[in-house]
């Protein structure tokens, strides 16, 4: 039975500043203002990069090349008129889209987000402060996020089912359907990569691929890399798996009868979901931040890519039937997972 | 001081939200008290170190068993509320009421006499996850593989209970053409 022994950790802790509660309230309020800015700043990226996949422009009226469009969406969402429909159960209809939104910033909270940094001594008040690069440093990060992510089922089944439509209860059975099934998929995909580093801590998973880019998980897991990815794109509702508000089959699914900022919460949260998995995914297989000196333009750059990714999928791929979804997920995925999982084993014993 | 607050306001909820679960007659209601408590207990793990406690009982409790029930849920009407039986409610209060005060005498009798104690410590340093595992592979090592056992037979019956038709596609079932559907459509 191998510990770490006590002496290791005291030393790394002492190059560690010490995380205050002040430290951490600014690096919350940092998450929620940077993630809620590029999650609306997404929608403008993602419109422009599929308008320019399919030989359109996208948006060039408001402001040069379209770039306020974004303020002119926030200010159409916030001043629209917040409907709810007659029949539908008020309460839960009106806390719904809140829950998508809080679960996808609460994951944020146990993620490496931006490194960290010390405020410097002349700013009044605030100066001094050590602001951690993760707000709750959790031993068990992966499955705290996982854990979260799987909370966040609940915004769009609730939406469903309190809205007294018939569109909202099958996006609500969809959404229970797909992210359930999903959830299998990631939680054995990144299994693999687990066994190998060890430890659930994002942190552990940086030091161990530190070693430049030869050390990346990616080379020894690259089925885990591909299922999980493939089961990212499920959890968060994109194309090809966006059968949760699939508009040619059920108009809008669980955000039917939403509307103004309860409908853009649902959406922050989804952006905010879709940034989340593409940290985990950057952090886990592609080596994080772990490149000295430009750790912090490296991890922008997978992020990025894997944002882009999940744009250059949906300008390329058709959406998938609900039955497909289901052979992919228990047939093909699953099977294949825990396959990866056992020869992981076998040849870490051997 | 923290953990003080935070323990009164988490029991407080979980308390007020359970009771929702048991007194609203709105399926809704219940249901989304009954995991958002859930949530509120995996707070009390996280109050008391046990990390990986508290996110096994967010992903098992909240992300899946939750999730089936309310998928249950999806065959009744949610927005309406539910008429029940109560054919006898005093004893259903008397026998609730004293099946409740023998968990709290159960529970409260070890930490009263003080002999309550840690068989397993968590050790400084050491990730909760690895504690709890070593303990579940050494000592609960047989009850660990009987569960898994037992939880394989039930998968295996529930899918030979629920897969009589499994090899029939309802999407490419071509026994009805689609006059015939619309036949019948116009019919109604």
């Amino acid at each position: 039975m191998e510990i770490v022994t006590f002496t290791e950790v005291e030393t790394f802790v002492q190059h560690i500043p010490e995380v205050t509660a002040a430290g951490v309230i600014i690096k919350a309020i940092i998450i929620l203002a940077v993630i809620s800015a590029i999650a609306g700043f997404g929608t403008y990226i993602e419109r422009k990069v599929l308008a320019f996949m399919q030989r359109r422009l996208g948006p060039m009226h408001v402001g040069p090349y379209g770039l306020l469009q974004l303020v002119a969406d926030g200010v159409k969402l916030f001043t629209k008129e917040d409907i709810v429909p007659q029949n539908a159960n008020s309460l839960v209809f009106k806390i719904a889209p809140s829950i998508t939104a809080a679960t996808a910033f609460i994951a944020l909270a146990a993620v490496p987000v931006f490194p960290d940094f010390t405020i410097p001594h002349w700013v009044p008040l605030l100066g001094g402060v050590f602001v951690p690069s993760i707000a709750a440093d959790l031993n068990i990060g992966i499955l705290f996020v996982l854990g979260m992510m799987a909370a966040g089922l609940y915004g769009p089944l609730l939406a469903g089912m309190a809205q007294a439509n018939k569109w909202g209860i099958i996006g609500a059975a969809r959404t229970a359907i797909q992210f359930l099934s999903y959830e299998v998929v990631t939680g054995l995909s990144i299994l693999a990569p687990i066994m190998l580093v060890g430890s659930l801590s994002f942190v552990d998973f940086n030091a161990a691929q530190a070693g430049g880019i030869s050390h990346w998980l990616i080379w020894q897991q690259p089925v885990a890399f591909v299922l999980f990815l493939i089961a990212g794109f499920a959890e968060t509702n994109r194309t090809p798996f966006d059968l949760l508000e699939h508009e040619a089959e059920v108009v809008s699914g669980y955000a039917t009868e939403y509307s103004g900022m309860r409908w853009g919460m649902f959406f922050i949260g989804e952006y905010a979901n879709m940034i989340t998995i593409s940290i985990i995914a950057a952090v886990v297989f592609l080596g994080g931040y772990s490149e000295a000196g430009i750790g912090w333009l490296t991890i922008i750059l997978k992020v990025g890519f894997f944002f882009f990714l999940m744009l250059w999928v949906r300008a390329s791929w058709p959406h998938i039937r609900p039955d497909q979804l289901m052979w992919l997920c228990w047939k093909v995925l699953m099977p294949i997972a825990v396959i990866n999982v056992v020869i992981t084993g076998i040849v870490m014993m051997v | 001081m923290y953990e003080t607050i935070a323990f009164y306001l988490f029991s407080a909820l979980t308390i007020g939200l359970f009771l929702i679960t048991v007194m609203s007659k709105n399926v809704l209601y219940a249901m989304t008290s009954l995991a958002a408590g859930m949530v509120l207990i995996s707070g009390f793990f996280f109050i008391l170190g046990a990390d990986f406690l508290g996110v096994v009982q967010l992903i098992v409790y909240v992300g899946a068993v939750m999730a089936l029930y309310s998928f249950a849920m999806m065959f009744f009407d949610a927005t309406k509320d539910i008429k029940e039986k109560n054919t006898n409610p005093a004893l259903i209060f008397v026998l609730g009421g004293l099946s409740a005060l023998a968990l709290v005498l159960m529970f409260a009798a070890p930490i009263y006499n003080k002999s309550i104690q840690a068989l397993y410590p968590m050790h400084k340093g050491v990730g909760n996850a690895q504690d709890v595992g070593i303990v579940l592979f050494t000592k609960y090592l047989v009850p660990f593989e009987v569960a898994a056992v037992m939880l394989l037979v039930a998968m295996i019956a529930g899918i030979i209970l629920a897969g009589k038709k499994m090899d029939q596609s309802l999407t490419k079932d071509t026994s009805v053409d689609d006059d015939e559907i619309l036949t019948q459509k116009d019919a109604k």
